[in-house]
């Protein structure tokens, strides 16, 4: 059960890294396309990873507590 | 010559970090470490790769490190306050069902570095730092000494299925069943209702009371600042906090909470600055470790205030999306309801585990790293191992710390950049929710 648990979690991880590894890339290629406006996409570039994580987190906590 | 002071006052702070963490390693030596905690003989360690101990109850502690049993000790929550090797008693207030209110210092059970005492009161023991009650009225009230080790763990499966550990205290060669306090977690996590509840000022109550006060006191001062000196540059705190304060005004309060921003701003300043100061004071080490934003119960609490906010806050709009969103067929509004209902419940869970899961695993990490020291060591067997590990494990430590300082600031703005827009939704007004269709 244990590993069940622990592959569960590790799934939820890679989802989540590659959901904020594009968003990642996404901002770095916006930011250099437009370089003024670099306050308002990092800031919506850490709203939307913080989403993201927050469906890994359930995720995660599913994993380990049901 | 300015430059050159800056980069020897750099230089110098780094190496005295180095040391305190160093030194961190060899205080794990000393206290932390179950081998070597409980190798009183300290010589033969050639041959063992730890030791067993046998209690008079029968109960055999195996004497091995174990990484994730020594990093959950680390953050949890405990009635002693640490500094270093100094633990400073904490008072005790504790509710037992059908006798009242009881109160002491934890003081009267003389805990060791690892928090564990060796006297019991009143029927309380102290087991890794936090208090428990053993249940048999048959046992002696007042101050009893109970000797070392005499406390140990049994393994016990809970009725949902869940093991767990209930603590015993071996007392004249008998097993006394000790009751962890009552944790609200319907038995999720491990706890569950017992006899007593803990209300005591413990380290996370207290950090949380040094940090108001600190935080308190530098914005009343600034404050004044400000008054006094009216249409001047700010200077030193005042010209930190400004920045600090604007960005938040800037970044997270005006976009997205539109025209009503200024009724909001205190809300989410609060938040900002009490999550960030708690943060980085945990991060100070030996000065008690508190982990009080990696606490499910603080954190719990901070969401349920965002969650109050948003949803006392929520014009006709917002309560119209959510129930009988306008603009789409019958049939998709009746599986789109239910979604936005458990969506209002989901926010400020995510909150809540975002906030815990990312400072705990700081935490977590941060010991595991230190602990890195035992493995490679093999629990004393391998000294110079140990050592070679010591100085890589040392560097990998101050990295986790730098990232962590980032972390603490991250953290405390996604809370508030994240609240700031479930607020922003709900008190949206009509032209906005048009443009979104």
């Amino acid at each position: 059960m244990v590993s069940l648990t622990a592959i569960g979690a590790g799934l939820a991880v890679i989802g989540a890294g590659i959901g904020i590894g594009n968003i990642g890339s996404k901002a770095m290629e916006a930011i250099a396309r437009q370089p003024e406006a670099v306050g308002d996409i990092r800031s919506n570039m850490i709203l939307m990873a913080a989403l993201i994580e927050g469906a890994a987190l359930i995720a995660i906590l599913l994993a380990f507590f049901v | 010559m300015r430059r050159i002071f800056l980069s020897f006052w750099c230089i110098l702070s780094l190496a005295v970090f180095a040391t305190a963490q160093d030194q961190h390693g060899h205080d794990n030596h000393d206290g932390h470490n179950h081998a070597e905690h409980a190798d009183h003989s300290g010589q033969d360690h050639a041959d063992h790769s730890g030791h067993a101990h046998a209690n008079a109850c029968g109960y055999t502690h195996e004497d091995v490190f174990n990484p994730g049993a020594v990093a959950f000790h680390h953050i949890s929550d405990q009635n002693i306050y640490s500094i270093g090797p100094v633990a400073i008693p904490l008072p005790c207030i504790m509710y037992v069902k059908d006798q009242g209110l009881e109160m002491f210092s934890s003081g009267v059970f003389e805990a060791d570095s690892h928090g564990s005492g060796i006297y019991a009161y009143n029927r309380w023991v102290i087991y890794e730092g936090s208090v428990r009650r053993i249940l048999d009225k048959q046992f002696p009230m007042g101050k009893v000494a109970i000797g070392e080790h005499n406390l140990f763990p049994v393994e016990e499966t809970m009725d949902n299925g869940k093991k767990r550990d209930v603590i015993h205290l071996c007392y004249e060669g008998e097993a006394w069943r000790c009751d962890s306090k009552s944790y609200a977690d319907g038995g999720f996590l491990g706890g569950g209702m017992s006899s007593y509840y803990d209300f005591s000022i413990t380290k996370n109550v207290m950090t949380m009371l040094i940090v108001f006060i600190l935080v308190a006191w530098v914005f009343i001062r600034v404050a004044r600042a400000y008054k006094k000196r009216e249409g001047l540059a700010p200077t030193g705190t005042q010209n930190l906090l400004e920045t600090l304060f604007v960005f938040i005004q800037d970044e997270v309060a005006k976009p997205f909470l539109g025209a009503k921003w200024e009724r909001y701003t205190p809300f989410l300043m609060s938040l900002f600055f009490f999550i960030l100061a708690l943060n980085l004071f945990g991060q100070i080490p030996f000065f008690g470790g508190s982990n009080v934003t990696g606490n499910l119960s603080f954190t719990l609490v901070i969401a349920v205030l965002a969650f109050v906010v948003t949803t006392f806050s929520g014009n006709k709009h917002y309560w119209e999306h959510i129930f009988w969103m306008p603009g789409l067929p019958a049939w998709v509004k009746v599986i789109i309801t239910p979604v936005e209902i458990m969506g209002m419940f989901i926010k400020p869970l995510t909150l809540m585990l975002r906030l815990f899961g990312n400072i705990t695993a700081g935490h977590m990490v941060i010991v595991i790293f230190v602990g890195l020291i035992f493995i490679f060591g093999q629990n004393g067997a391998n000294p110079g191992a140990a050592y070679g590990t010591a100085i890589g494990s040392t560097l990998l430590t101050m990295f986790m710390m730098a990232i962590e300082l980032l972390v603490a600031f991250l953290q405390a703005f996604v809370f508030t950049i994240l609240t700031a827009s479930y607020i922003g939704a709900a008190i949206e007004d009509h032209h906005h929710a048009e443009e979104a269709h």
